[in-house]
């Protein structure tokens, strides 16, 4: 019996499967080296990479909420040329293309990132991150403006060869326009969704539990919000999505898949089961076999179409 | 390297009201492990809470395949993990964080505790006396329902002291007291503290203005437990040089204008240099 396809092309982006990890939930790779094999990720996204290095938010930055979890970390990372010198060469060692999330607080930012991550050998595709709810400059307002989030996308594709994939926040009144917005722009493919603005009380300090006051909120909470935005996004506009948003399982995978997804990305559940993504990987598997599906492209959208 | 373990409980019971003690038989945790590394739990299966719960090793038992571990039940999470019965499948992450270090060159080192706090200084102790060092233990509690970790070191007769605020056991007052007097008394060269923050805080004022050296084990809210999520962040003075590395799970980020790095607890810690450590008012 030969064996199922799983390949998939992210608007240029080939994936050898559908699974890769969510940007800030993976770091940059060696944190779960110990618990599985890079190798068998159909791409590995990382940390949000800015020009320069950032500290990130004070404390507190994470907070537990009902089946989820709230975060401001505020984008801490050793900035793109330390990435390309420290990170990059790591990453190259597996059989795995690299995805960059990028985030800038201006579009020139933007630019010089694309510029450098382009002419750096290894990356495979650019994550345009126009979503951040947890930065104070640039981060979501650009993703919550139609027109803006068109210019930073338009400005990346001007300085890259790379696919460049538009990661969208789910915190406007309608994702639509802005996916629109984006794909008119030269987006090859869209991430969806960011995680949602929330905010948690103590109640005992009476005070925002996070150091920000808001943050993001990821985890299971959010899934039924991800499929929906997909759902709604993936008839409207011809671009291959990357689904995320609260993914655990195999099942979990299926449900973005036949919603539209082409590809899906594991966050949080990295951070409950450090073998999240292969248990993902592994679920989608037997869902294929368990079916009969002989090629996870049939389920893109399967749902609608 | 930290590995993830189907770990069998052994016991789990209460030795205080509100304070367990749980024995999990977790061979490949327990040949890693060291003095001031943590383990990682799921602490149920379903969703909600969805974190897994840091808990630092109380003891280590190599030949055994044995890991204790000591733990107080603040909040949900750390109820349901008092709820677990022997003989249950407990998913564990670890070792993980870097532990406690021997001394270069010290020769007299002062053991400090606060509160649920003592935990991750017994394998420390153990440390210290297999190396031969003379030290003095000093542990400070609420009051005497709070005593706990005190059996191992008591029945190994290492030199204890305890503080508590009403006086209920020993010294009536702050476990600093303590350490004062012993600055004077033991003349420690080197120092070891791990409790509440602004015990460690005074602690690391004290010993500073004595000019004895140190390390701290930290506690902070933590999403992954391996470096991944950058959430349990501390604040430290810059690393000289600005060497930053992601590699292996460390990352360090020198700010431009600020004097101080975020660094994390999870795997730059939880044992940081008390010389590293920058608390905030």
């Amino acid at each position: 019996m030969t064996r199922p396809n799983l390949a998939v092309n992210l608007g240029g982006l080939q994936m050898k499967n559908p699974v890769t990890t969510a940007s800030g939930c993976f770091g940059f790779g060696p944190e779960y080296a110990p618990y599985i094999d890079l190798n068998r990720l159909g791409a590995i996204v990382v940390k949000g990479t800015t020009l320069e290095p950032r500290l990130g938010n004070p404390g507190v930055r994470i907070v537990e909420t009902p089946a989820g979890i709230l975060n401001s970390i505020g984008l801490q990372n050793p900035g793109v040329d330390h990435f390309i010198s420290k990170a990059l060469p790591y990453l190259k060692e597996y059989d795995t293309p690299v995805v960059v999330n990028i985030a800038g607080n201006t579009l020139e930012d933007y630019a010089e990132l694309a510029k450098r991550l382009t002419a750096a050998d290894g990356v495979a595709a650019l994550e345009v991150n126009i979503s951040c709810p947890n930065v104070k400059k640039g981060g979501m307002v650009f993703g919550t403006d139609c027109f803006m989030a068109a210019e930073v996308i338009r400005t990346v594709k001007q300085h890259t060869t790379l696919p460049v994939i538009a990661k969208l926040s789910p915190n406007v009144t309608n994702i639509v326009e802005i996916a629109q917005g984006v794909a008119e722009a030269g987006a090859d493919a869209l991430a969806l969704i960011n995680t949602l603005l929330g905010m948690a009380i103590d109640i005992h300090t009476r005070k925002p539990v996070l150091g920000n006051t808001m943050g993001g909120l990821s985890g299971p909470a959010i899934r039924p919000v991800a499929v929906r935005i997909i759902w709604q996004v993936a008839q409207a506009v011809n671009l291959p999505i990357l689904g995320m948003g609260g993914i655990m399982s195999g099942e979990d995978a299926i449900e973005f898949i036949l919603a539209g997804a082409t590809a899906v990305a594991v966050g949080t559940a990295n951070f409950v089961n450090p073998r999240a993504t292969m248990d993902v990987l592994e679920g989608i598997e037997q869902y294929m076999e368990k079916y009969g599906v002989k090629d996870i492209n049939e389920l893109v959208g399967a749902a609608w179409k | 390297m930290p590995v993830r373990e189907m770990a069998k409980v052994v016991s789990n019971s209460p030795v205080k009201p509100g304070y367990y003690l749980m024995e999990l038989d977790a061979p490949k945790v327990t040949e890693e492990a060291k003095p001031g590394q943590f383990v990682h739990i799921r602490v149920g299966r379903t969703m909600d809470p969805l974190l897994r719960r840091p808990i630092s090793l109380y003891d280590i038992d190599k030949e055994k395949g044995i890991l204790s571990l000591l733990y107080v039940v603040v909040g949900r999470g750390t109820r349901m993990l008092s709820e677990i019965e022997a003989g249950a499948d407990l998913d564990i992450m670890g070792p993980l964080g870097n532990g406690f270090w021997l001394p270069d060159r010290a020769t007299r080192c002062l053991v400090v505790g606060g509160g649920i706090g003592v935990a991750p200084l017994l394998p420390l102790i153990g440390m210290l006396d297999q190396a031969g060092l003379e030290q003095k233990i000093l542990y400070g509690f609420r009051n005497a329902n709070a005593v706990v970790g005190i059996d191992v070191v008591q029945e190994k007769g290492w030199p204890l002291a305890i503080a508590t605020d009403d006086g209920s056991v020993g010294h009536r007052g702050f476990v600093t007291d303590l350490v004062k007097q012993a600055i004077t008394d033991f003349k420690p060269d080197y120092y070891y503290v791990c409790g509440p923050e602004v015990m460690i805080r005074n602690v690391v004022w004290l010993m500073k203005e004595a000019n004895i050296p140190g390390q701290v084990s930290l506690e902070a809210r933590m999403g992954c437990g391996v470096g991944a999520c950058l959430a349990c962040t501390c604040k430290t003075r810059k690393r000289t040089g600005g060497q930053q590395s992601v590699i292996g799970g460390q990352l360090s980020v020198a700010g431009h204008e600020q004097n101080f790095d975020y660094s994390l607890v999870c795997t730059h810690g939880p044992v940081f240099g008390a010389g590293e450590v920058i608390f905030d008012d």
